[in-house]
């Protein structure tokens, strides 16, 4: 399977073409939600784990009132953990005060302070994807740019997104002609692949200005345009306000350490 | 109506790198006409349709649509009356739905919505496409692809029809189904192809590129029947001419 199998990215299309209370709700809503929900989970101190655990309602809540299936998501941000496991990783080496003992086992700040990066990178990118998948892009860029984002960024943000699928389709077709006349061989030299990300930079390049071509020969001016503008209801406030008091509070209490005292009735 | 005019006056352009891709072409394509660009890879058809609806400025020369010179600040105008169907229906389908990708032209024009719809409604029905409406199109076949890619065109009613291979990757029957839809359109046609039997059934002109030059220009059977003429820039007789009598 190829990557661009694996991530499947044309699905994000489909998901954020359904119909679901989730899909209904304006754009600039879930933006901004999404955006809070995160500033709140990158606020949280460096060694805190259990703290974000309650943060999950949000993602978990959004994929299933939006009938997002959660295995396409968990493949998505798979493929960009290595990036969080890059940053943390050496957090266990040079962090070696030892913070907390579980069990017998003594477990050190670094080690701490890792998980909880994974944590807060599942959490956010978990919930930006969440936000993609119950919108669509096209709508979301469109939403972004009535919030008041430059338009050029807004645009940016489409064709980096449009490009993807581009990319996948240059990158799985190199791929397969490089299998087909590699004779099985499974390793192959570092060259092969220095020319081939070369050649896929260039032809996607290439891919892209004719995409472009393309759009500018059918009117694009810059200006992204929807058929369905949606509407900031009474809904879209709830969904705002409630979920922004629910990160406060999640964010101010521990709220897992707070239900773990109440269910062992106040043992600590 | 005059506007439907295409000329081209002494065209020349180079890339960039210095390649010379056209060298001075000129021709008027009049109201209503159907004119086949023909010649070896390399020859410039593609480069010069890039110049029909001012994607590519030209270095020396100038292009027309109706009487109107194409530039800067006519190519707005321009990309409404000429529609271009570009080699790769994958380059020009490239929003989440058919739907979406046939209401882009007609939402950029700034209609209202109900007429985007009428709009999109109309091209999908004209190419036997309405099936298809909510698909993705990157999963549809070639041939849909196609059919599609020439509904995004169509939606934005040009007066000029530009077409880069219309029949490459079809299967005879969509060949076949293209050509039928090509006969059926009003629209003055500029199509530049390898597919000389398309050329017989839609064109009554052809015009014959070779090193960025136009080498050679007149009607369909008498250009294509010329045997060292055909085979001097690529390409060959067609079979069905051999019926004609000469």
């Amino acid at each position: 399977m190829g990557l661009g199998q694996w991530i499947e990215i044309g699905h994000m299309d489909e998901l954020g073409r359904m119909e679901s209370p989730v899909h209904r709700l304006d754009a600039r809503s879930k933006a901004l939600t999404t955006l809070v929900f995160i500033v709140v989970v990158m606020s949280f101190p460096r060694y805190e784990v259990s703290a974000l655990m309650p943060l999950f309602l949000y993602p978990f809540a959004i994929l299933s009132l939006g009938r997002i299936p959660p295995a396409c998501i968990v493949r998505k941000i798979l493929v960009a953990a290595p990036l969080a496991l890059v940053i943390g990783m050496f957090n266990p080496y040079f962090d070696r005060q030892p913070v907390a003992a579980v069990c017998g086992y003594v477990i050190s700040g670094g080690w701490l302070s890792f998980a909880s990066i994974i944590i807060r990178f599942t959490l956010t990118v978990g919930a930006a994807l969440a936000l993609v998948a119950c919108t669509g892009m096209d709508r979301l860029g469109a939403g972004l740019e009535r919030l008041g984002l430059p338009r050029v960024f807004a645009v940016q943000l489409l064709f980096l997104y449009r490009y993807l699928f581009v990319i996948a389709a240059e990158g799985s077709r190199m791929t397969r002609s490089l299998e087909l006349r590699s004779a099985g061989l499974q390793s192959l030299r570092l060259r092969v692949y220095g020319s081939l990300v070369g050649h896929l930079l260039l032809r996607s390049m290439d891919r892209a200005d004719r995409v472009y071509r393309a759009m500018v020969a059918r009117g694009f001016d810059g200006e992204i345009r929807v058929m369905r503008r949606t509407h900031f209801r009474w809904t879209d406030w709830m969904f705002m306000i409630g979920w922004t008091g629910f990160f406060i509070v999640a964010r101010l209490w521990n709220l897992a350490e707070l239900v773990g005292r109440w269910l062992t009735g106040g043992v600590s | 109506m005059s506007h439907h005019i295409v000329e081209v006056r002494d065209l020349c352009f180079s890339y960039p790198d210095g390649v010379e891709a056209l060298k001075g072409v000129s021709f008027r394509i009049l109201h209503g006409e159907s004119v086949a660009l023909v010649g070896a890879n390399g020859a410039g058809k593609s480069t010069l349709l890039l110049h029909l609806n001012g994607y590519l400025t030209p270095t020396r020369g100038e292009v027309r649509i109706g009487d109107v010179p194409l530039t800067r600040a006519t190519a707005v105008a321009a990309r409404r009356a000429v529609g271009m169907v570009f080699q790769d229906p994958d380059d020009q389908l490239f929003m989440p739905t058919v739907f979406e990708d046939v209401a882009f032209g007609p939402l950029n024009a700034g209609l209202p919505p109900d007429e985007v719809e009428r709009r999109v409604a109309l091209a999908l029905e004209r190419v036997g496409m309405v099936h298809l409406k909510n698909r993705p199109p990157y999963k549809l076949s070639a041939g849909e692809k196609r059919a599609v890619a020439i509904a995004t065109v169509l939606a934005m009613a040009p007066d000029i029809l530009v077409m880069d291979e219309p029949s490459s990757h079809l299967d005879p029957r969509g060949r076949r189904r293209l050509i039928g839809l090509l006969k059926s359109f009003a629209h003055t046609k500029i199509i530049a192809t390898h597919d000389l039997e398309l050329v017989v059934e839609i064109c009554s002109r052809v015009i014959v590129l070779a090193g960025g030059k136009v080498v050679a220009e007149g009607p369909t059977v008498e250009m294509l029947n010329d045997e060292c003429l055909m085979l001097a820039h690529g390409l060959e007789r067609p079979l069905s001419l051999s019926r004609v009598p000469r």
